[in-house]
């Protein structure tokens, strides 16, 4: 796994080229903070550059204080709902994620001090894959996935 | 351009936000059935909702968010009465925002 997770980053890197070997390098600081919309995170095509891009990380650590409500079958891959709720104390941030679309990252959520870990929101997906929702609590990343099968997909209309 | 709808219904201490907004959601990778031509992208990238002044929630969102997009959450230390104000901006410059009472 952890083999496949270096290849996957790998390679992200070097489809970024420049940019990537500047991050990598430390040249160019990750945006730790993204008030402002990360062009590069929603435009990446594996989820792990994307949570680099976000994060400045992939680590994830599995956590069953998130959970995640969608159909178990979607029959319009171009409106699926999903509900992210996590009991995690101090969330600062819920994104979610459609591992196998074009570009995974759907969304993601900044919370302010008040508000409460949960979201809903209706997503696209192209095909069958998993939904990932990465909850940022506490300056770490923790996330649970959920498969939904998709029977028509929503991309490309 | 009236294109929000929004509820803010307050039970005890928590406020539910639900919202949705009249918007394509274009991918870019879809095509015109007819003329065979891309539709170029225009989605909404960031939804703000402000209570008293403080950010309460920004979303920041791709293209894979659905056509005409829903958006519901929960917040604290609100006031029946009070105003919540929700706005975007899409890939476009394009924007609008709406204000709406605690109920």
């Amino acid at each position: 796994m952890t083999n496949l997770k270096r290849r996957i980053f790998l390679k992200g890197s070097l489809a970024t080229g420049a940019i990537g070997m500047a991050v990598s390098t430390g040249l160019l600081t990750p945006r730790m903070s993204f008030a402002a919309w990360s062009k590069a995170a929603f435009e990446a095509t594996d989820v792990n550059s994307s949570l680099n891009a976000l994060f400045g990380s992939s680590d994830l650590e599995g956590s069953d204080k998130i959970k995640i409500k969608a159909p178990d079958i979607a029959e319009n891959g171009a409106v699926v709902p999903v509900s992210v709720t996590s009991d995690l104390s101090d969330v600062e941030s819920i994104s979610i994620i459609a591992e196998k679309n074009a570009n995974p990252l759907a969304a993601s959520f900044v919370l302010g001090p008040g508000t409460e870990g949960y979201v809903s929101t209706r997503i696209k997906m192209g095909k069958t894959a998993s939904v990932i929702a990465v909850v940022k609590a506490g300056g770490k990343l923790y996330s649970t996935g959920k498969e939904v099968k998709v029977t028509i997909g929503g991309c490309g209309g | 351009m009236a294109s929000i709808k929004m509820r803010a219904n307050i039970d005890g201490d928590v406020t539910t936000i639900k919202a949705l907004i009249s918007h394509p959601m274009e991918t870019g990778m879809s095509k015109d059935s007819k003329t065979g031509e891309k539709i170029p992208a225009h989605f909404i990238q960031e939804v703000v909702c402000e209570h008293k002044g403080n950010t309460v929630l920004t979303a920041n969102w791709g293209p894979a968010i659905s056509k005409n997009p829903y958006l519901s959450f929960r917040f604290t230390g609100a006031a029946a009465g009070d105003t919540v104000k929700l706005s975007w901006v899409d890939n476009k410059g394009e924007k609008d925002s709406a204000e709406t009472t605690i109920k």
